[in-house]
């Protein structure tokens, strides 16, 4: 990147945090906006936590729901106030831990917790060839969310029940004594978080460690034969790929207001994966972009379809529940027919480009202009 | 420098090489020529630690490497062009050479001077993805890349391999060049014509031995040799 497009993307950066901080002042917050924007953020890291090992280091792994509920767990168990714990933990006499750390602290504890547990099954795993790892870190999650709910580490996880009365988003929020909200903070902070850990993924990938990772991918042998420590870069890759997962479970807990175990089915991980597809296998603008044309269609523009009117169209017949996902699964089908190394490839987002293609656009017309005023 | 002693290498249970020994002397270049199949990228990818050897013994400078990872041949001074180039496609030029010099911390200008110096037209495509340049390209680079991890011994797996002749000579011309530089080369090829003119000392092979051996000019005269590889 030259210096001139580095300013640019600054710029525009600064421009859509404005844009949101504007928007949450003025529009009212209920609003299905701020849903997309704020699940369109999480699963944005999500993905491109995902993309840095699948996109970059050439490794399948499914194993991010797990990593996600390990975060959000981490994250509720550490933050709900104490007063509150009797009424949470009612089944475990309030459970066993009985401190609170500050929200910043336990959302980067939730990373830690989930880059310990892959560092733990990348051990054995990253040593396989990588379709194992994909199969282990499968079983992983399927097992850690029984592993959750189970009664005996109930004092800890609440067992089957909800973890709730943690901090939410909405506390991020400013109210005056009356409590009532002065500042919206509750979109733009998340943003905020998101933007810092994609920043960190992104100067990851373009360290040296970047580098040995995509020479991984695109040749394991021969990185190897360079002198390559294979499995000491595999396992960064995943380490960081999962800590980022977990910070996205902590915030998807923020944003749920409820933890459960249960939610954080494969399901997850495979829309995650999706994403990352849609978007672009190693393009980390392509898994933002992605991520919020995603949650967009599936929570918001296709919402109709689930209940009678659509477009302007009434037809409780058609449009009843689950129709939407029929019409998503062909969208996207008609996606991965049409682009099909996803919407951006694996290039980046670039204004360059883009001033490019106007700059052809016009250039082609101006000799036509000349002719006219002749 | 090189010294290996009764080398063993087994792929499940086959017996791919049965029991090999051979020097390769400092500052020379040493070719290893024979059918398809007779073993002799096995013995680079052994010598390299890439895969491990049933029994025998490497020796490098005194040190034994045998059974050795990769990482630590690498850093003795070893480096490996493997067969069929392998470059990393979607990485740059530049990054390819990068990614060469990775067991190194010190500054690569220099080095990159001198590849560059052997190679202009990499310099010229320093920012083109590997993957896209010319079969001829890719070879320069797959030589230029193991040069960057200054290594004291290169060992080429056919580097002629699918490339004009013109590009060939080339190729050769700068093998020997980087031979002046005081690099050793161990040279595997099917164009046992050209190898042997630039070899200083040959091994012939079949089917996991050694069958023959001699300076490259011995070997070029020797009527067995001309039947079976030369064609003439
Ligand atoms: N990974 C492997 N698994 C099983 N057998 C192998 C493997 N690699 C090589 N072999 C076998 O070992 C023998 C020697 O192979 P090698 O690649 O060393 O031959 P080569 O002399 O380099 O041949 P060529 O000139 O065709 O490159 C062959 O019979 C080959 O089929
Ligand atoms: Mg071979």
């Amino acid at each position: 990147m030259t210096k001139r497009q580095k300013i640019i993307s600054v710029i525009l950066l600064a421009l859509v945090y404005a844009a949101v901080f504007v928007m949450e002042q003025v529009i009212p917050a209920q609003a299905m906006l701020f849903t997309v924007l704020k699940k369109g953020a999480i699963y944005a890291l999500v993905a491109v936590s995902m993309n840095l090992l699948n996109g970059f280091t050439g490794l399948f792994s499914l194993g991010q729901a797990g990593f996600m509920l390990i975060g959000a767990y981490v994250y509720g168990i550490f933050t709900i106030p104490t007063e509150m714990r009797t009424s949470v933990y009612q089944y475990f006499d309030g459970g066993v831990i009985q401190f609170t750390v500050p929200v910043l602290l336990a959302i980067v504890l939730a990373g830690v917790a989930a880059a310990i547990a892959a560092a733990l099954i990348g051990f054995p795993a990253l040593r396989l060839k990588s379709d194992y790892l994909a199969i282990a870190t499968l079983g992983f999650a399927e097992i850690l969310r029984a592993i959750f709910q189970w009664d005996k580490l109930g004092p800890v996880t609440n067992g089957s029940n909800l973890l709730r009365k943690f901090p939410t988003f909405n506390d991020f929020n400013i109210t005056n004594a009356d409590g009532d909200v002065v500042i919206y903070l509750s979109t733009l902070v998340p943003f905020l978080i998101v933007g810092v850990c994609i920043f960190l993924i992104v100067l990851l990938i373009n360290s040296s460690y970047g580098r040995v990772f995509r020479a991984i991918r695109d040749d394991e042998r021969a990185a190897e034969a360079m002198g390559v420590n294979l499995f000491a870069h595999k396992e960064i890759s995943f380490v960081v790929s999962s800590f980022f997962a977990g910070i996205g479970g902590a915030l998807l807990a923020m944003y749920q207001m409820t933890i459960q175990a249960s939610a954080f089915k494969s399901a997850m991980t495979y829309e995650i994966l999706l994403i990352v597809v849609i978007g672009g296998i190693g393009s980390v603008t392509g898994s933002c972009i992605g991520s919020f044309l995603f949650i967009a269609a599936s929570e918001w523009w296709l919402r109709g379809l689930d209940s009678g009117t659509f477009l302007g169209i009434t037809a409780p017949t058609i449009f009843r529940s689950g129709f939407r996902k029929v019409v998503f699964a062909v969208i996207i089908m008609v996606i991965v027919l049409f682009y099909r190394k996803g919407l951006m490839g694996d290039k980046e987002f670039s204004v360059a480009r883009i001033a490019g293609r106007f700059r052809r656009l016009f250039r082609r017309r101006a000799p036509a202009e000349k002719g006219a005023t002749k | 420098m090189l010294k290996i002693t009764d080398l063993k290498v087994n792929y499940g249970g086959i017996e791919a090489v049965k029991g090999i020994s051979f020097d390769v002397p400092e500052g020379k270049i040493v070719t290893l020529i024979g059918a398809n199949g007779a073993g002799k990228s096995t013995i680079l990818k052994s010598i390299s630690g890439i895969v491990k050897p049933s029994s025998g013994r490497i020796e490098f400078l005194g040190t034994d490497i045998t059974s050795k990872d990769a990482a630590f041949i690498v850093g003795k001074g070893v480096t490996l062009v493997p067969e069929g180039r392998k470059i990393f496609p979607d990485l740059t030029v530049l990054e390819n050479l990068r990614i060469g010099a990775y067991m190194r911390r010190d500054d690569l200008t220099e080095d990159l001077d001198w590849v560059y110096g052997l190679f202009p037209r990499l310099k010229e495509r320093a920012w083109q993805a590997g993957g896209t340049l010319s079969g001829g390209e890719q070879q320069m680079l797959a030589v230029a890349r193991a040069l960057m991890s200054r290594p004291k011994l290169i060992m080429m797996d056919e580097p002629s391999l699918g490339l004009a002749p013109l590009i060939v000579r080339g190729i050769f011309d700068i093998m020997r060049e980087i031979n002046k530089r005081g690099v050793t080369i161990l040279l595997v090829e099917q164009n046992a014509n050209m190898a042997l003119q630039a070899a200083d000392f040959a091994y012939v092979m079949e089917t996991g031995r050694i069958t023959m051996s001699g300076t490259g000019n011995e070997l070029l005269n020797n009527p067995a040799v001309k039947a079976a590889y030369l064609g003439t």
